[in-house]
């Protein structure tokens, strides 16, 4: 009887994370949404708006917001921020002329108050084509030493190959548990 | 404790509505529930069916409000519940179009329009459709197309429905969807066809070839769904209307064919359709009545109504085709439902002939009791024509108005039944004596004061008159027993005419009268008191003036000139004779005789409105060289002095007074590449006429009307008011800039021949209604008599004749005297009007026709043996 009620607390009691998936157009955000929630490479057109969904975990169960990147729809992530447990930030890797651009995305949505607590995961994403900048690079590039009062962690990915997508969750899960 | 009262209230009324007493405020705070984590789908359920409530009871929402509440309905998209997805759906295509930035949706719409959800695809496209604009249809262009092919009729229907609303945006775009609607239109199932035909149409409307393949392509290849039957039918119709072509056209035997149909809805909408048609002949109504005449008889109610509806529309057309299906649409005025009995015997009375209007009548008058007033009143206005069509059946007629007068009912409905009885005595003089006894009987037992003083008022014209006025009088000193002091008042009023016109009645008049002068009410009494002197003055031409005839002045220019003598103190005493008249309306009001009608379509004729000339004078008066003519004596109706479509468009009215007759010339620019400045009108007067000034209108610029006066003074010999004048617009012009206006500074001279304008005797004449023509006749007296015998060989009837006098001499027809009662070949024609400077002038045209035309014998009286001279050679 005990082992059953504690069976049921256990499944009712796990409260689903919310997580957003921000980073400028073309980075390969809903690919990665996709790639965790079904696993497998979608076809993608660029995202007017968002794409919502629940994404399971080791037993953890994700609500991961994919909003749109492009110029037009950047203003609109704000509506979306409260309640936020972690944010999976992610760069093109092969876009070093927006890089900067990238930076002053990231720097303006972690002074927001509704972020103050969230957790911080970068994906230097597209790390299967050649020439792309290193994890190093990256980190340097949208000044992530410099980041005070905030858990973060920056993953090299491959969205296409599904390559360093397990860490960043196994990481992300472990933080958020440890958080609780 | 008080709300809790009212809570139990309510839940004991049971059924009633939840959300009756929303508060705008108090939803949106709700709607924060939305950003809540987890979501809970039946709560945020009903705070959004809340929120949709609100909106369609039109309860505005500002576009801060909206979108903040647009963005917390956004987050219900993480839940996946059926219910609550397809609600915000809804509230997305209700919101869509208050909030801003709706486009954030899009793609979470895109996902729902392909994913595996049927029932999210559908409506995920119609919100979709309604939060994209033009500039971000290109995006979705792709799926849209899909969409309309999928196998799935739901979502096919939706997306073409969409794409027909998305049409009106942008044509463009949807033009390339055609192969897709094409393939849909073979779809099997019924909704889908029907809507790819819509679409298809849609995009071809405005090129009419196509159109007419389209047509004639579908008419051969049959399609399966009837709605698109239907639209097909539509179309084919309008495209027959737009060619003006007839039953010979290819369309018209499509139409026709599908009145074999196996649908019904199919059916009725070609058979609709072919009456509907302007050119039709009976034996092209034929088939399409007698299907509608089978559907009379059919067990479904709508097809029943919808057969007789069409059938009513088609009366007014084509009463003969309708004849056939007067047998079923008798049936149907026993018909369950209301609406359709009333339809059939409004139909009925529109096709009905004179013989059979006792059965119609036995047959309402079984069912009168069972409707309401508004079906009523419907009713006495199908009698109301009936009365004008057949005046013969005054009789049966008479007596079910008398029935429905003593029947329960509201005002509005007495009245116009009061009104149609009061109409038919006055068109029909066969009807009078009846129709003032079923007048007097209700007057003995009614409740509204306006209907018992209108008939009082009635009865003081009309008893006189009739055989037995003395029959009438009991009914009235009744009223001044027994009503309150409105209807006291106007019994009175009528009494006093009785005594006026009858002599044998005078004394009995006058013990009456002088009882009521010891009434409690002072407008009573005061009444009384008048009346009583007048009468015992024994004066016909006294009692003519202030007890048959009455106040001839405009009320509100005696409004306006008493004030002004009160205002200026005078020795002289106040002169009625400078209060401009009554205008008389020109036209007959035949609006009032068409049944079923809103009875709104009669006008304020009870209301005391600034008539046209009151306008013209207050306008005269602020042009200073006009201000002391005197009164306003009369204004003419506007003329044109140039075509329609020249370079300067003008009209004329003239406007008399006692000495001088002023031409307002309303000018219009038609050039957009000149201003007009100094213009006046040049005028060449006929002998004795003097023009003594030209009032230029300053600057007349392009499509700006503008006005200018000539000032003519009239001839001193007082029988010489006719003649004609040449006419020239005078003027500098200034070539402009067609764009921006601006003149040239050098201008120069031009002139413009205008037609000319004619000065007749009806300028000087003002038509005055008498109501008792012969009483006048004996007040003015035989004094300036002047008579003479004409012969009118141009006028083949009697009509027309008196249609050319009246128009020539400017005068008002009294006593009905206008109407000429069928074939009669003789007639009197009564004029009465007054001349300028306020004389009464009084015509009696007896006329008769013979072989070589019309004779007329003239009399003219007036106070004026000048105007009698004046009226007489006018016909000359």
């Amino acid at each position: 009887m005990g082992g059953l009620l504690s069976y049921f607390s256990g499944l009712f009691g796990s409260k689903e994370r919310r997580i957003l998936i921000l980073g400028l157009d073309g980075a390969g955000k809903t690919t990665i949404l996709y790639r965790l929630q079904v696993g497998e490479v979608v076809t993608t057109i660029p995202t007017i708006g968002f794409n919502v969904e629940t994404v399971t975990y080791k037993n953890l169960k994700f609500q991961v917001w994919d909003l749109g990147g492009q110029t037009s729809i950047r203003p609109y992530w704000r509506c979306y921020y409260s309640n936020t447990d972690a944010i999976i930030y992610v760069v093109d890797s092969m876009d070093r002329d927006r890089i900067g651009i990238s930076k002053q995305e990231l720097v303006s949505m972690l002074e927001e108050d509704e972020l103050k607590k969230s957790v911080l995961v970068v994906f230097a994403n597209k790390q299967d084509i050649e020439g792309a900048m290193t994890v190093t690079e990256v980190a340097n590039a949208l000044g992530l030493p410099a980041l005070k009062n905030r858990k973060y962690q920056i993953f090299k990915t491959s969205a296409i190959k599904g390559e360093g997508l397990d860490e960043a969750m196994e990481w992300l899960s472990n933080t958020l548990i440890q958080n609780k | 404790m008080l709300s809790l009262k009212r809570d139990k209230k309510e839940e004991e009324e049971g059924g009633g509505n939840p959300f009756n007493n929303l508060e705008k405020s108090s939803v949106l705070q709700e709607a924060r529930t939305f950003n809540e984590t987890p979501i809970n789908p039946r709560k945020c359920g009903h705070i959004l069916t809340k929120v949709l409530y609100i909106i369609n009871q039109g309860e505005s929402i500002g576009t801060t409000e909206a979108t903040e509440a647009f963005f917390a309905m956004t987050k219900l998209f993480q839940s996946k519940d059926p219910i609550l997805r397809r609600l915000v759906y809804l509230g997305i295509k209700e919101m869509s179009k208050i909030a801003q930035d709706v486009i954030i949706v899009t793609s979470s719409l895109m996902k729902d329009m392909t994913g595996k959800e049927d029932q999210f695809r559908g409506p995920a496209i119609r919100a979709l459709c309604s939060v994209t604009d033009h500039s971000m249809l290109q995006s979705i262009e792709r799926y849209m197309k899909q969409a309309i092919v999928d196998k799935v009729p739901g979502v096919s229907s939706a997306a073409l429905v969409s794409a027909l609303h998305l049409g009106k945006g942008s044509q463009e775009v949807i033009k390339r969807w055609v192969n897709e609607a094409q393939e849909a239109v073979n779809s099997d199932n019924v909704m889908v066809q029907f809507h790819a035909l819509g679409l298809l149409y849609y995009i071809r409307k405005t090129d009419k070839l196509a159109v007419n393949k389209l047509v004639s392509k579908f008419s051969k290849h049959t399609l399966k769904s009837p709605y698109a039957y239907c639209l097909l039918i539509r179309i084919a119709s309008k495209l027959i209307e737009e060619e003006d072509a007839g039953s010979d056209s290819p369309m018209f035997d499509f139409i026709e064919s599908c009145l074999r149909h196996k649908s019904e809805m199919v059916i009725y909408e070609a058979a609709h359709a072919i009456v509907q048609l302007k050119n039709t002949t009976a034996k092209d109504l034929a088939p399409a009545v007698s299907v509608l005449q089978l559907f009379c008889s059919s067990p479904k109610p709508t097809l029943r109504f919808a057969a007789v509806r069409t059938l009513n529309k088609v009366a007014i057309k084509h009463p003969a085709a309708v004849t056939a299906c007067n047998l079923d649409l008798e049936n149907l005025i026993t018909d369950v439902n209301r609406s359709i009995a009333t339809l059939a015997i409004t139909t009925l009375l529109k096709t009905g002939n004179e013989s059979s209007v006792d059965r119609l009548m036995k047959q309402i008058s079984s069912f009168m009791s069972e409707i309401s007033d508004e079906f009523k009143i419907v009713v006495v206005q199908a009698i109301r024509s009936l009365c004008a069509k057949f005046p013969r059946k005054h009789n049966v007629l008479m007596t079910f108005l008398a029935q429905m007068l003593r029947d329960e009912g509201g005002f509005d409905y007495k009245k116009e039944i009061v009104d149609c009885i009061i109409v038919t005595i006055e068109e029909n003089p066969e009807a009078k004596e009846a129709g003032l006894a079923h007048l007097c009987e209700f007057i003995e037992d009614c409740e509204h004061t306006v209907l018992a003083t209108k008939i009082l008022h009635l009865l003081g014209k009309e008893g006189p008159r009739t055989p037995t006025p003395s029959k009438y009088i009991r009914f009235i000193y009744n009223r001044v027993i027994l009503e309150n002091a409105a209807v006291r008042a106007a019994a009175v009023s009528a009494i006093a005419k009785f005594g006026a016109h009858c002599e044998d009645l005078l004394e009995s008049c006058i013990v009456l009268l002088e009882r009521c002068q010891l009434d409690t009410d002072d407008e009573v009494r005061d009444r009384a008191t008048f009346y009583v002197n007048v009468l015992k003055q024994q004066q016909k031409a006294l009692s003519s003036a202030f007890i048959l005839n009455g106040l001839q002045v405009s009320v509100v220019g005696l409004e306006r000139a008493l004030h002004q003598y009160t205002l200026e103190p005078n020795e002289a005493e106040f002169d009625m004779k400078s209060v401009p008249l009554a205008t008389q309306p020109l036209a007959e009001q035949k609006v009032r005789d068409v049944p079923g009608e809103a009875p709104s379509a009669r006008p304020a004729q009870d209301k005391v409105a600034a008539s046209r000339q009151d306008v013209y004078q207050e306008q005269l008066a602020q042009v200073p060289e006009l201000a002391n003519l005197g009164t306003l004596f009369k204004s003419s109706q506007p003329m044109e002095v140039t075509e329609s479509e020249t370079e300067y468009y003008i009209q004329c009215v003239k406007h008399t007074f006692s000495n001088y007759i002023v031409f307002q010339f309303d000018c219009t620019n038609t050039l957009n590449d000149q201003l007009l400045e100094k213009v006046t009108v040049e005028m060449e007067p006929a002998e004795g006429f003097e023009v003594t000034k030209y009032i230029a209108c300053q600057s007349l610029p392009y499509n700006k009307p503008g006005t200018t006066y000539t000032l003519v003074r009239l001839p001193a010999e007082p029988t010489q008011v006719t003649g004609t004048f040449a006419c020239t617009l005078k003027f500098l012009v200034k070539d402009c800039d067609p764009q921006t206006g601006e003149p040239d500074d050098e201008g120069y001279d031009d002139e413009y021949v205008l037609e000319d304008v004619e000065v007749t005797v009806a300028d000087h004449v003002q038509r005055v209604m008498k109501p008792n023509f012969a009483a006048s006749w004996e007040e003015v007296g035989p004094e300036n008599e002047l008579e003479d015998t004409y012969s009118l060989s141009t006028m083949s009837t009697i009509e027309e004749a008196i249609k050319n006098i009246v128009q020539y001499m400017g005068l008002q027809p009294c006593e009905r005297s206008d109407k000429v009662p069928e074939g009669k070949s003789s007639h009197t024609l009564y004029l009465g009007g007054v001349f300028r400077g306020g004389h009464d002038a009084l015509v009696r045209a007896k006329l008769a026709l013979d072989s070589s035309g019309v004779t007329m014998q003239l009399t003219v009286r007036s106070t004026d043996p000048n105007v009698s001279e004046v009226l007489a050679t006018a016909v000359a």
